[in-house]
């Protein structure tokens, strides 16, 4: 097994991707804030820890697989790529600007980025093929898919998760990143999920629920879930909208709005260790 | 004449290539027996992936597989594919430019006694439209077989639209099937009729019809909607002046768009469509159905003369 690194060093990490994050999207002058801020330890704990991956060669055989499906919240992805020295971090600042790699939404061919997404519900069936294909390739890859709690109201997940469990993919990692907000406001406002844990259980699929924002916990989880054999994991992570900038967190205007640049100064104030 | 539907040609090429190639992977939403993916099933139970009746989750999960390193045929009837699908296959499919093979079993009004529910009648419209996507519509159950083996081996998103009724099969088997290459079935002088799938056989017809009454009409074989082939096209009307478009789909947004839009440009001449109007389909037997909505040989025959009769 991987050894484990400091969490207090993934927690720095985590503080400088929420920076870069958030000056990505101010620079950009549109995007999607909250939902970026919400999955960054979920980020985090993967590539620094879980996943593996070359960044010099980022289609090696041996890599494991990563899927967007709540493409919106690209910027984070994009920051922790970068981070991760796939491309240079100097790009992030072409975020959603004419000729870019970064589009409003992943598209694939930019370093580190397989998978095109944006149109909710379909990352889940992506990774489902992935995670078959592997099995026909006797590849011990493992798969992770990254869902938003509001993508849940998407007909083709539910589809998705009868797939993953019917196949038994135990080489398949759900996580939902569940900061309890959509667009519209909140979940149990717009379309009710709860109970959400017992539905994926229901679905034959393995259910761990974490506090989405402890790393030391994200971390246990991938680990948890590659030694539940027979069928799928899902990591049902509890998280805040907006994390980690007070007039960000469950402000759910900042849904899809970037921070104007005096929003930028205050929030970078409050994310620096 | 051998009577065969293009989807038994479909099913014949799929367990071929599942012989010559281990990269072959087969999805199927709930149709396996009509769409002819049993065919493969049977021979290659491994490569198999039964997806229930979840055509989006198909489509996707063809794309995951499509990344992985294989060549995935995913199958169903063309309404559901391309209609129930379609953002699933913009985005996951030609947006990322795939290799992922959509296989829309049930195209046309010869579906029959189904009904408009069931009878594709847009989506070669809807295919055609998408960047990346390659749209053939075989004529019968041979250029099925073959196009289906072309199919695998041309990189990027096919949709292949193929039939439930028995066709005669007018192709032989020495014949070239080449996608995005027409076949110039008939050389004429007067009118060119350019057809796809079913129509092709009633063109072929409405060829002897007007042989009979003094006109020398062409019939080119356009298996492959998209890309088209231009030079054939322009060629056709330079050489004939006249064009009839058949189709067994909607006039609007198919084949006859795809030929107007490169004539329109390269080389205007009047052209009359056979197809179904801006309507749904019906129920009915295909006989009744092609006789209904105005597609049979004799249909393309007045269309010709029509065309004819509008040449400056």
């Amino acid at each position: 097994m991987t050894k484990r690194p400091d969490v207090k060093k993934l927690e720095r990490i985590a503080s400088e991707i929420r920076i870069e994050t958030v000056k990505m999207l101010t620079c950009a002058g549109s995007g999607h804030t909250g939902g970026s801020l919400s999955m960054v330890e979920l980020l985090v704990g993967l590539y620094f820890y879980k996943f593996r991956c070359d960044p010099e060669k980022p289609l090696c055989d041996t890599r494991d697989m990563f899927i967007l499906s709540k493409g919106h919240a690209c910027p984070a992805l994009y920051a922790t790529l970068a981070h991760m020295n796939f491309f240079d971090r100097k790009e992030l600042s072409t975020l959603r600007k004419l000729g870019t790699r970064l589009q409003g939404h992943p598209q694939k061919g930019l370093p580190g980025i397989e998978v095109s997404s944006g149109s909710l519900g379909q990352g889940l069936s992506i990774a489902n093929g992935c995670a078959l294909g592997a099995r026909l390739n006797k590849d011990p890859k493992r798969v992770y898919c990254i869902m938003g709690d509001g993508e849940l109201d998407e007909g083709q997940i539910w589809e998705a998760m009868l797939t993953s469990a019917h196949y038994k993919l135990d080489n398949l990692c759900g996580i939902v990143d569940n900061n309890k907000f959509q667009i519209d406001g909140r979940i149990e406002d717009v379309k009710g999920l709860e109970p959400l844990k017992d539905k994926w259980r229901s679905f034959n699929w393995g259910v761990l629920e974490i506090d989405g924002h402890n790393i030391e916990e994200v971390m246990d989880a991938y680990d948890e879930a590659e030694t539940i054999k027979g069928k799928p994991t899902v990591i049902i992570a509890h998280t805040v909208k907006g994390k980690g900038v007070s007039f960000f967190e469950n402000q759910n205007k900042y849904h899809g709005v970037a921070p104007s640049k005096e929003e930028l100064d205050r929030a970078i104030k409050e994310l620096e260790i | 004449m051998n009577m065969k539907p293009t989807r038994d040609g479909f099913g014949e090429g799929l367990v071929e290539l599942g012989g010559n190639r281990q990269d072959i992977v087969v999805l199927s939403a709930d149709l396996t027996d009509s769409t002819r993916a049993g065919w493969f099933k049977k021979k290659f139970p491994e490569r198999f992936f039964s997806m229930g009746v979840s055509e989006q989750d198909m489509i996707c999960t063809a794309a995951g597989l499509a990344i992985s390193g294989k060549t995935p045929f995913a199958c169903t009837f063309g309404v559901f594919a391309a209609g129930r699908a379609w953002d699933q296959i913009r985005v996951s499919v030609a947006y990322m430019d795939l290799n992922v093979k959509i296989v829309g079993t049930h195209g046309g009004v010869s579906v029959g006694e189904d009904g408009p529910t069931h009878q594709a009648i847009e989506e070669i419209a809807l295919m055609r439209i998408l960047p990346n996507m390659t749209v053939i519509v075989p004529c019968d159950a041979l250029e099925a077989k073959k196009a289906t083996i072309a199919s695998a081996s041309c990189k990027g998103p096919v949709y292949l639209r193929l039939g439930r009724a028995k066709e005669p099969v007018i192709t032989k088997e020495k014949d070239v099937f080449e996608i995005g290459k027409a076949s110039v079935l008939k050389r004429g002088g007067d009118v060119t009729i350019i057809a796809c799938g079913h129509e092709v056989g009633e063109s072929l017809i409405a060829h002897d019809i007007l042989k009979k009454q003094g006109i020398d009409a062409g019939v080119i074989n356009l298996h492959t909607v998209k890309p088209i082939d231009r030079e054939t096209v322009v060629n056709a009307a330079k050489t004939t002046g006249a064009i009839v478009t058949a189709e067994e789909h909607l006039i609007a947004g198919g084949l006859g768009s795809a030929v107007s839009e490169v004539l329109a440009r390269e080389c205007p001449a009047p052209i009359e469509f056979i197809g179904v109007k801006d309507r749904f389909g019906e129920s009915g037997s295909p006989s009744e159905l092609f006789k209904f909505f105005e597609l049979t040989a004799e249909d393309i025959a007045k269309a010709a003369k029509r065309a004819i009769a509008r040449k400056k």
